[in-house]
């Protein structure tokens, strides 16, 4: 007949003001270096935060917030843990950092049961360290997350725009809310990518220059807060 | 699943689909539950009970566990979940988040962690009885 968990899904994010998906259609753009540094700078503007990571195939939220050995608590339902000041749920709370091999089918339950299971308390905003691409988390966020909206990541490079056209293009076709697109990593300032986000009526909010000290501030995230990086990232932040 | 959730969907939908149908009262709710998922059937009762809408004031929840079975996609092998051999905190991920079983479960001839859950995965309402008004 029908699958419970899909009655339950809504209702998690009733205490949630804004949720917002840092997407791409590439990997490697820096999505989730820019997750990171928004829920942490939003946090430092007196928001309540909560950070969730999709990223299933390769979760990295943690390891640039150097958490560790988290553990959600169990409370009719799952808490998410607390680090750096942000509710923070991730599939390694479950993984053990271990490999997690999930086909398409797979990759969507579970998805599912980890939105149904957490309960996440008031907040100003959750950001959603997506996968990269339109597959499944993309189209599952789509489906199950209503007020759902998008922060596109891209790079200079022609290759990473054209990705991400593609998924500025279905979630316009789709009538979801796409907040705009920052261009991350420019290392000689160009109009070519704003122009092109212009040309198909989207946003573009902003440039982050390629900064070397962000490697190192990795796991660390007093460091991250002490980069241009991430003042960049506040200042758009403040622009959403 | 965790119990409290899944007890939340499964009054949740029957609500609606009581209301949608126009029951006044419902009767009976049949659910199945894959083994995968790890339910502990009491704390399920215990959960349905606190939740359950004056709609259902005196229906019957009856729960059903299907055992769980994998068939490996890569030697074709076919086993069932021997849910005894886990150690406890991979029972607890695997409760949580049945697709966990990808992460701790290999398939026991070839290895391969590319198996396919073929039955006793998920959580499903097989029927609602209800009686309307006359
Ligand atoms: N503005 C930047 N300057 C320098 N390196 C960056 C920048 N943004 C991201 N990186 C680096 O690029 C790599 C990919 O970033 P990551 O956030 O993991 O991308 P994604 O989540 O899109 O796959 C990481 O090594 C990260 O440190
Ligand atoms: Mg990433
Ligand atoms: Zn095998």
């Amino acid at each position: 007949m029908s699958d419970p968990r899909l009655a339950i899904i809504p209702g998690r994010f009733d205490n949630v003001k804004r949720i917002i998906a840092v997407s791409s259609g590439k990997g490697g753009v820096g999505k989730s270096m820019v997750a990171v540094a928004l829920a942490l700078s939003l946090r430092a503007r007196s928001n309540k935060v909560g950070l969730l990571d999709l990223d299933f195939t390769s979760p990295s939220t943690h390891v640039i917030l150097g958490a560790e050995g988290l553990y959600p608590e169990e409370e009719k339902g799952i808490t998410p843990p607390v680090t750096q000041g942000l509710s923070y749920m991730s599939i390694v709370h479950y993984s053990e950092d271990e490999p997690v091999p999930l086909r398409g089918l797979d990759a969507s339950n579970a998805i599912i049961e980890l939105l149904a299971i957490t309960r996440w308390e008031e907040l100003d905003y959750l950001i959603i360290d997506m996968p990269p691409g339109i597959g499944d988390a993309t189209l599952d966020m789509l489906r199950l997350i209503p007020r759902i909206e998008f922060l596109v990541v891209t790079t200079p490079s022609q290759l990473a725009y054209e990705s991400v056209r593609k998924l500025l293009v279905l979630l316009q076709d789709q009538k979801i809310p796409i907040i705009g697109v920052v261009e991350n990593m420019v290392i000689k300032q160009t109009d070519h990518i704003k122009e092109e986000i212009h040309k198909i009526g989207s946003r573009y909010l902003g440039a982050i220059d390629h900064d070397a000290s962000v490697e190192a501030a990795i796991g660390h995230p007093e460091k991250l807060e002490m980069t241009r990086f991430y003042r960049q990232v506040e200042e758009i932040g403040e622009g959403i | 699943m965790h119990e409290w959730a899944l007890a939340e969907g499964i009054v949740k939908t029957a609500e609606k689909f009581a209301e949608d149908q126009g029951i006044d009262e419902i009767t009976e709710v049949k659910i199945m539950i894959g083994e995968l998922q790890q339910v502990e059937h009491e704390i399920i009762e215990f959960a349905l009970d606190q939740l359950r809408t004056p709609r259902m004031k005196s229906a019957k929840f009856a729960i059903e566990t299907v055992p769980a079975r994998f068939k490996c996609r890569k030697c074709s092998h076919e086993w069932q979940l021997n849910t005894r051999n886990l150690d406890k905190e991979t029972g607890e991920a695997i409760h949580f988040v049945p697709e966990m079983a990808h992460v701790y479960i290999t398939c026991p001839n070839c290895g391969s962690p590319d198996f396919e859950v073929t039955e006793g995965r998920g959580v499903w309402l097989v029927s609602i009885k209800g009686r309307k008004k006359e």
